[in-house]
């Protein structure tokens, strides 16, 4: 089975992950699991936060070198202030997501970090936006990122439907998690989940053991 | 992502069944699917190839991995279960047919590149699926293998149920290929499905426009 394992070629510590971010009626729910590993056999951390505040209702996931992700995520962090001072409005996350690809399309060469930019503003209401690692901008209702988002494809596929509830959707992020973290050796942890809506922010995690179990477990 | 190269693929590539496979049990036989495409590099060189060969008239073998290795195997072993069952004066177990791929896989590991998912009926233990990856023999619920089959993990984890009925076992299979096929790059064409029970094995052929269509964002 040939695959290119695309973290194992990252020296230091990466983030082999799983994250996702998926709109629904009203908001976003972002995700990620916490496992930060060097070389794919050592964990270094089970409970990092993959998760990064860039505004008020943005917030951004990173997958890749977690060293490459950390400082891109705090330039981008203080341009995305900068712009929201001189606009005197919050910023759009379109705007933020922009930020971020900039950041990673002039600076390919030394770079291997990709994003996932979600929140909400009041123009477009929820969104998501992907940054892959040469710096393309996607939009799209859903996305997934990370070395475990290979194995939740299909499930994600099949079991996405547009405009769901937000109880629908933090179900769907936490299973599509825990079935990646269950088959990716560099995912794990516990899973953190965030929901941004227009009156706030929600930070929800959920430790390893309650997550849900499928039918080998 | 475009290469440069002056001669397709199909002259200097090895050809591959970049594949999705996958094999179930049920109570009283199993099912196996699989896709139709193969690959020499990145040109497609047949669009229908059956990738579900038959060992004996009760148990079949889904190939993947290099075309060549796979098919010589499947032939290797029809040959021998053909003997053995003339030497036994009755229809093979499913175990022996597992055994001999197991065989071939184990010794020539080195030199083969080719994984075989063997299912089957026989009256001493019913439906009965098993997997020789790398040499390995192992009995499992069910099975998936190919390039396709990372993606599909997730959804087969969350969707296996035991003690499922044949027509559930066909959807599952189906489903399960479709999905595999959208996102895999060498996977595609048709399904082809091979439900095998008591009675004997029926082979199904369901063309790429009938097959359940998943959100496409």
């Amino acid at each position: 089975m040939e695959r290119k394992y695309m973290e194992s070629q990252i020296k230091g510590v990466s983030t082999g992950t799983t994250i996702l971010a998926v709109t629904f009626n009203g908001g976003v729910v972002i995700g990620s699991d916490s496992r930060a590993s060097m070389g794919g056999n050592y964990v270094c951390s089970k409970t990092i936060n993959k998760l990064i505040q860039v505004h008020d209702r943005i917030f951004c996931c990173i997958a890749g070198s977690l060293a490459d992700a950390q400082a891109v995520t705090k330039m981008a962090k203080f341009q995305i202030s900068l712009h929201s001072i001189q606009m005197d409005s919050p910023p759009l996350v379109k705007a933020a997501a922009s930020i971020l690809k900039e950041l990673c399309y002039n600076n390919k060469e030394e770079l291997q970090a990709g994003f996932i930019t979600a929140g909400w503003d009041k123009k477009r209401g929820p969104q998501v936006y992907t940054v892959a690692l040469g710096g393309m901008l996607l939009s799209m209702p859903f996305t997934i990122g990370g070395s475990g988002s290979t194995y939740i494809y299909g499930y994600t596929d099949a079991k996405y439907k547009p405009d769901m509830t937000k109880e629908e959707c933090l179900q769907f992020a936490t299973n599509a998690l825990a079935l990646a973290m269950g088959r990716d050796n560099v995912s794990g942890g516990v899973a953190h989940l965030v929901v941004i809506t227009e009156e706030g922010v929600e930070h929800v995690v959920i430790p390893g053991d309650k997550l849900p179990k499928f039918h080998d477990e | 992502m475009l290469q440069e190269s002056s001669e397709p693929g199909w002259i200097s590539e090895e050809v591959k069944t970049g594949t999705t496979i996958i094999a179930i049990e049920f109570d009283g036989g199993v099912v196996l699917g699989s896709d139709s495409r193969v690959s020499a590099g990145e040109t497609v060189v047949n669009r229908v190839m059956n990738k579900l060969s038959l060992l004996h008239d009760k148990i079949y073998c889904a190939l993947s991995g290099s075309a060549a290795d796979a098919q010589t195997i499947a032939e290797m072993v029809n040959y021998q279960l053909d003997v053995h069952s003339i030497e036994i004066g009755e229809d093979p177990q499913v175990r022996s047919a597992a055994t001999l791929v197991k065989n071939i896989s184990y010794k020539y590991k080195e030199e083969l590149s080719a994984h075989l998912i063997v299912a089957g009926w026989d009256k001493r233990g019913g439906g009965q699926v098993y997997v020789t990856l790398n040499g390995l023999l192992s009995r499992q619920p069910f099975a998936v293998g190919g390039s396709g089959s990372s993606y599909v993990y997730g959804f087969v984890d969350a969707e296996y149920r035991k003690g499922m009925n044949k027509e559930d076992c066909q959807q599952f299979v189906v489903n399960t290929i479709s999905l595999a096929m959208s996102r895999d790059g060498s996977s595609g064409g048709v399904a082809y499905l091979v439900t095998i029970d008591e009675k004997g094995a029926e082979e199904k052929c369901i063309l790429g426009n009938e097959l359940p269509t998943f959100y496409d964002h």
